[in-house]
């Protein structure tokens, strides 16, 4: 396998994404298998070649610098899963 | 009513034949009829027949479009101001839309009765539609077959005829595939062609919404409204819109069709392969020239895209952190808990294969020999497409190695479902436009139903002129 458990503990730490213990094996075993695919790759020698990364090669398109968004604070914070004053809230991050 | 065209349907809107509301009523009560199939996650009964009375209306005072009063359905990754949009996933079951996406605007503007948004995999991730945290989606030719992802509940619900035309998102063949599978028509338009401005990301530079209907007019009728430059999508395309209905209609004389011998090879079913040989011959008959080609790099395009893929869904799939909206974990014991939690509980598996293949692709001394590496590919595939497409006016290939398979036949194994993608994925990476067509039906195995058949027809970007 490409890949141990701890690997995959630390790619679900670096993405904020809980996995449970049973089933970092399986997740494990499907990231090796994913990464293997991926090696294919190789056999193609891509030296000199640009990378694409839109496919109509378009650059990012400039607009003037005017205010086209409205207010919408409360409508926005509507869906919030909780908020107050006009804040989103989280638990305390500063002791 | 249901298996009439948008055309037949909006004459009989105009002569009285029946109404919108009636009309809007018809597919209410099929949606309701044919609930098994899981098709719809949200269905909008009294939205529906307000705008249906609106459509009449404006059918009445003269001031309508051809897409006036005709039902559709949206596929539930583009957002609908004041109606749930779940994008497939437990993390955005409470969600709902403070906007509309550019694509439910203008089909809102164009007096479209839109019934209710579409059953799909979990943030578009997949190919059977069994990812959905609403269930898995049935064909409707063979309930206990997938219909393909992820736009499957787009392609049951007009295969069914619980929608006259349904919108789909294609990533890597998220729209053709399921369209295959179902018999069905569905168009991935260029990239940047279709807006994806309120169309929930998935992989930025791949993602494109497209129309999927029962007939090819159908779909020009849906495209022509979907279609066009926006200014609040940034890699929205300006090129004009042509009339698409105007070029429906053309002969094929003279027409080149390119078959890459690639996508006949190995792991091809006998039956599509011969299907799609009497298409050939239908088209030689109309007067085409088949030309055959080899396009090498094509058989890198699964991994190149998995690792792409995934590395813009890690990226995209960050904003969902339980703070704004979506889904919070109870008692958070602190902020890195609540977004570990949050993320943990709501993510289905497949969605959190891709954010943490995404995630080791994108990190620290890998993103040469994966990301890079990927887009370096993407570039030789572009070319090998554009060099083929300079020899001939369109490619034609399969669009499914296979007839659609058994609902849990695949899900043990996600390279399995990854291959399936086979022939529709370079397409996204070159972001060229594409089609699966209705081109037959066969049984893949003796005693086995017989099952829809697509052929997937590939274009230049911009039409060369008078082939």
């Amino acid at each position: 396998m490409l890949l141990t458990t701890e690997d995959v503990k630390k790619i679900a730490y670096l993405a904020r994404l809980g996995i449970e213990n049973h089933d970092l094996d399986s997740y494990t075993k499907d990231l090796s298998n994913m990464l293997d695919l991926m090696t294919r790759m190789n056999e193609l020698d891509t030296e000199g070649v640009q990378a694409m990364a839109h496919p109509l090669d378009q650059v990012q398109r400039l607009r003037s610098d005017l205010i086209t968004e409205t207010e919408q604070r409360e409508h926005f914070q509507a869906i919030a899963p909780q908020v107050e004053d006009g804040l989103y809230l989280v638990p305390k991050v500063i002791e | 009513m249901y298996n009439k065209t948008i055309k037949e349907l909006a004459q009989g809107l105009r002569s009285g034949e029946y109404s919108s509301v009636e009309l809007t009523r018809h597919f209410l009560a099929r949606i309701k009829q044919y609930q098994h199939l899981n098709a719809y996650i949200t269905v909008t009964e009294e939205m529906a027949l307000r705008a249906a009375e609106v459509a009449d209306a404006r059918i009445a005072d003269g001031d309508a479009t051809l897409l006036t009063g005709i039902p559709i359905a949206q596929k539930d990754i583009f957002c609908t101001l004041g109606v749930k949009t779940s994008c497939g996933s437990k993390m955005l079951d409470n969600f709902i839309a403070p906007y509309n996406a550019t694509v439910v605007e203008k089909l809102d503007q164009a007096g479209a009765v839109m019934l209710g948004k579409l059953n799909m995999d979990e943030f578009a991730m997949g190919s059977s539609n069994e990812n959905s945290y609403y269930g898995a989606v049935k064909n409707p030719w063979n309930t206990t077959a997938v219909p393909g992802g992820s736009s499957g509940g787009s392609a049951v619900a007009v295969a069914a005829g619980l929608t006259v035309c349904a919108t789909g998102t294609d990533t890597g063949g998220s729209i053709r595939q399921p369209a295959a599978f179902c018999g069905i028509t569905g168009l991935k338009p260029t990239y940047g062609r279709v807006s994806r401005y309120g169309m929930i990301a998935y992989a930025s530079s791949l993602d494109q919404g497209g129309p999927m209907a029962r007939s090819a007019e159908d779909a020009a009728v849906l495209l022509q409204v979907m279609a066009g430059f926006d200014q609040k999508d940034s890699t929205s395309v300006e090129y004009p819109v042509p009339d698409y209905l105007a070029e429906l209609n053309k002969p094929l004389e003279g027409l080149k069709i390119g078959l890459p011998t690639e996508f006949f090879g190995d792991g091809l079913s006998a039956n599509i392969a011969a299907d799609l040989d009497n298409a050939m011959n239908a088209y030689r008959r109309l007067g085409a020239e088949i030309i055959e080609l080899s396009m090498p790099t094509l058989k890198l395009a699964i991994p190149a895209y998995y690792v792409i893929a995934s590395a813009e869904c890690s990226s995209n799939l960050s904003r969902f952190d339980g703070v704004r909206y979506g889904y919070r974990c109870a008692y958070p014991a602190d902020l890195t808990d609540l977004y570990i939690r949050s993320r943990g509980e709501a993510f289905g598996k497949e969605v959190k294969r891709r954010i943490l293949m995404g995630t080791y692709a994108l990190s620290a001394g890998y993103y040469d020999a994966y990301y890079l590496k990927a887009q370096k590919i993407r570039r030789l595939i572009s070319d090998d497409f554009k060099s083929a497409l300079s020899k001939v006016d369109v490619i034609m290939s399969p669009v499914t190695p296979t007839n659609a398979f058994g609902i849990g036949e695949k899900t043990a194994d996600p390279i399995q479902m990854y291959l399936e993608d086979l022939y529709t994925i370079a397409i996204n990476l070159a972001g060229l436009p594409a089609m699966s067509i209705p081109a037959g039906f066969s049984a893949d195995k003796n005693g086995s139903p017989a099952m829809p058949v697509g052929l997937q027809i590939i274009a230049i970007i911009l039409p060369k002129p008078g082939y």
